[in-house]
């Protein structure tokens, strides 16, 4: 882990309990007909100088949690300290010397830039919005910082419709780090560039991670791409955190069988193994709703392992080994925390496994062919 | 075994041959942007076929012209959507009918029926002011002649179909009250809802989770078993176009450099860049590495197009001697086995040797 021994001690960035309920109103009068449970309740620390992987099903708050952390949306409730500071319902104005520390890269850029300034104009807002004046000028700055993201200076005068998906990525990653901010919240920050660049950008964040002790949480879908740049893991289902791990543990013995099940329907980038995964757990009920959430375990209505108090009660985070915390009555890779419970009638039907050609991870199936050794 | 599909088995290059050789053919397409720095040349000469039940995966550098390539088949270039006076040339044959020059009435006709587009930005797709419901009504009913609550059950069979929980309730939330991923689900729905015989997907499931991800891959195949549809997938993850893709085209500097069966691509790839690729990815099923490996060097200029191989002032095998090829002339894509093309000039035995001893071992 990253964290350096000559910091103190005390996390960066404390959350404790939050929510984000967001109403839904219906009809002429705007009633409101109930509430979208974004984020239901969370608790976790993020340290100095490391880095936080958060993933996820799609629609489970990742993006929502990003925004609360960085104060873009008000909490319905729990607590956010940064530095030591309650920023929790700062305002505008309040957080305003504190935007410079905290920075966010959006998940879809072409959202988050105004489409009638230049890439120029839009990657100096940050040292004008400041007043920030660097050395040698605030245009020489910005030119060096799309280089370092691997855009070119011929792109300064032109507008975010004239680029590409990745691009605008970029674009979003130059302007969160050119005031060299403290923490960064990055939603799918590579998820649109070609392998190469994307490669790139995960070795300057690493980079400015060594030389500036940024902090990061990185939310993404690509699971190859998170165990290379995180140290911990957050694993969210339905607007809660079900397991917080170390990345070697949780990629070599997931707990919670929800992170297994993500593990196990990762792609892997070789023709040859197409439909030969080693078990792959195919999730078969629905998507629950967040504006209904499951009673007792929100996965109970998934899980495999479910049993009667899966449904009636919540598992709590807990400790289940130094510094693995999992929300689950039934881990896997730990001792059952609700032994000789009668098995949910759901959980026989819940998945599908999917095996054939059982070959270890490292060394994938090599049919006949003149085929290198490795690839 | 992974068959020899037909899409890339067409020797022909030549520019001009007046009969469609696929369902698809895309022939010399070149889409140039005059802007005030100069003339962008975002794609420059791209030849491809796509046959009916095929599935292309076009990978490549990002900005590298994938989807001005995609806008220009849908013909969504003309509109001024992107850019003042988009330069186009060469021809796009669809089903037996040219579209560059065809009348843009026409083209709206074929586009959300017989070809649909899934694109790469979900908010840039949608209207911000609509619901999500009345968008996909919307475009059902532009095609099929029904009433508003036939489309509406249609739309929420379909949100149902791309995994969004109680379609019935979320089909009248706006796109910001969607996830990303959620969004790009609904812009799924909305391509899907006249089942096209051409779908293009544009990075279609980046947003979304693996398991959200295999499901969306599902829908796809399903579509091409049921409808017998072509479609181009254009993704950055080579997980998934190992796990989809019959061909994979590989796209650098708004040309392509290598194109074949998907199997060839990833175990005897025949271009430098696409070596690059394979290397700089992190791969979950190997040991954890401390530093990913880039491609050397910045993405190239579009506008002032290095002469000879774009590739050049990155590739670490510029100098390699080339049986006296100068630097300023152009590689053209070549086959280098059936159905395997690549635009390099190094020697094809010198290629294979550099493959299998000094890249493959690494990877
Ligand atoms: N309207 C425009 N005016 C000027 N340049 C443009 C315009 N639209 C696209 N470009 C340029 O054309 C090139 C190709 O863009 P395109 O969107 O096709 O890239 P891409 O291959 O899809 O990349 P990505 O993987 O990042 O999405 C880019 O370099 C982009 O900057
Ligand atoms: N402004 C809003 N109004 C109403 N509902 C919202 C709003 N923003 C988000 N939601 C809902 O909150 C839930 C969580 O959304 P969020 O964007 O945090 O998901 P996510 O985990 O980032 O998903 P993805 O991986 O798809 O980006 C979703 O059900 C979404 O529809
Ligand atoms: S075993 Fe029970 S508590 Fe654990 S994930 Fe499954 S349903 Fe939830
Ligand atoms: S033609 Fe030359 S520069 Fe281009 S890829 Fe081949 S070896 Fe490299
Ligand atoms: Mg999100
Ligand atoms: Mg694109």
């Amino acid at each position: 882990m990253t964290n350096e021994p000559t910091r103190t001690n005390d996390p960066l960035l404390k959350v404790e309990g939050l929510v984000k309920h967001f109403p839904i109103k219906k009809g002429l009068l705007q009633r409101q007909s109930g509430a979208v449970k974004a984020v239901d309740g969370i608790d976790f620390e993020v340290r100095r100088g490391e880095t936080l992987g958060v993933v996820g099903e799609s629609g489970c708050g990742k993006s929502t949690m990003g925004r609360l952390i960085t104060r873009l949306l008000e909490p319905s409730g729990g607590r956010i300290e940064f530095d030591g500071t309650d920023i929790t319902h700062l305002s505008t104005g309040g957080m305003r010397p504190l935007r410079r520390d905290i920075q966010m890269i959006f998940q879809d850029p072409y959202g988050s830039l105004n489409p009638r300034h230049t890439i120029g104009s839009i990657v100096s807002a940050p040292f004008r919005l400041q007043g920030v004046e660097p050395e040698g000028g605030v245009k020489k700055e910005v030119q060096g910082l799309l280089e370092r993201v691997g855009l070119s200076p011929e792109h300064y005068n032109r507008y975010p419709h004239e680029f590409s998906g990745g691009q605008r990525q970029r674009i979003g990653i130059a302007r969160a780090l050119a005031l060299k901010p403290r923490l960064v919240v990055a939603d799918e920050p590579v998820s649109a560039l070609d392998v190469s660049i994307q490669a790139q950008v995960v070795n300057l964040m690493d980079d400015l991670q060594d030389e500036l002790g940024l902090t990061y949480v990185i939310i993404a879908h690509d699971l190859s791409v998170i165990r290379h740049v995180s140290d911990r893991i957050a694993v969210m289902y339905l607007g809660k955190i079900v397991e917080l791990a170390d990345r070697t543990s949780l990629y070599q013995a997931p707990m919670h069988p929800y992170t297994k099940a993500l593990m196990s329907a990762v792609p892997v980038p070789d023709p040859r193994r197409r439909g030969a995964k080693s078990e792959r757990i195919l999730l078969k009920g629905d998507v629950p709703s967040p504006i209904a959430p499951p009673s007792g375990c929100r996965f109970h209505t998934r899980c495999w392992k479910a049993t009667e108090i899966c449904r009636a009660q919540e598992p709590p985070l807990l400790e289940l080994a130094p510094g693995r915390r999992v929300a689950c009555h039934h881990p896997e890779n730990a001792p059952d925390q609700a032994p000789g419970d009668p098995a949910l009638a759901s959980a026989g039907e819940a998945i599908e496994v999917v095996d054939a050609t059982p070959k270890t991870a490292a060394s994938p199936a090599v049919p006949e062919g003149p085929a290198p050794k490795k690839l | 075994m992974t068959e020899l599909s037909k899409t890339g088995a067409v020797v022909d290059e030549r520019p001009g041959t007046s009969e469609p050789r696929a369902f698809l053919d895309v022939r010399d397409l070149k889409v140039h942007f005059p802007t005030d720095d100069g003339l962008v040349k975002s794609v420059d000469g791209l030849s491809f076929q796509l046959e009916k039940g095929k599935t292309l995966g076009v990978v490549g550098e990002s900005g590298s012209g994938k989807s001005v390539t995609s806008l220009a088949i849908m013909g969504l270039h003309r509109l001024g959507a992107r850019g003042r006076h988009v330069r186009m040339s060469g021809e796009i044959w669809l089903d037996g009918k040219e579209l560059v020059n065809a009348d843009p009435d026409e083209v709206r006709r074929l586009r959300g029926r017989e070809m649909a587009m899934i694109f790469q930005d979900p908010l840039s797709a949608m209207h911000p002011y609509y619901t999500i419901g009345s968008q996909i009504v919307e475009a059902y009913r532009v095609h099929n002649k029904v009433s508003k609550q036939v489309a509406r059950r249609r739309a929420i069979e379909l949100l149902d179909r791309v995994g969004i929980p109680e379609p019935a309730k979320r089909v009248d939330a706006y796109p910001h009250e969607f996830s990303g991923g959620m969004r790009q689900r609904a812009m799924i729905a909305m391509a899907l809802v006249n089942n096209p015989e051409l779908l293009i997907a544009d990075e279609p499931t980046t947003a979304l989770d693996v398991t959200v991800q295999a499901q969306i891959l599902d829908l796809i195949r399903d579509l091409q078993k049921e409808f017998g549809s072509a479609v181009v997938i254009i993704t950055h993850d080579l997980g998934v176009v190992a796990e989809i893709a019959d061909d994979i085209l590989v796209m650098y500097g708004g040309r392509c450099v290598e194109r074949g069966p998907v199997d060839k691509l990833f175990y005897e790839p025949q271009h430098p860049y696409t070596w690059g690729l394979l290397g700089s990815m992190p791969r979950i099923d190997r040991e954890q590495t401390d530093r990913l490996i880039p491609v050397k060097g910045q993405p190239p200029s579009l506008i002032n197009v290095p002469s000879g191989c774009a590739f050049n002032p990155r590739c670490p095998y510029a100098d390699v001697p080339k049986g006296g090829i100068t630097r300023t002339e152009r590689p053209e894509l070549r086959e280098v086995a059936s159905g395997h093309f690549s635009a390099c000039h190094m020697a094809q035995e010198e290629r294979t040797r550099i493959w299998t001893e000094e890249i493959a071992p690494k990877l």
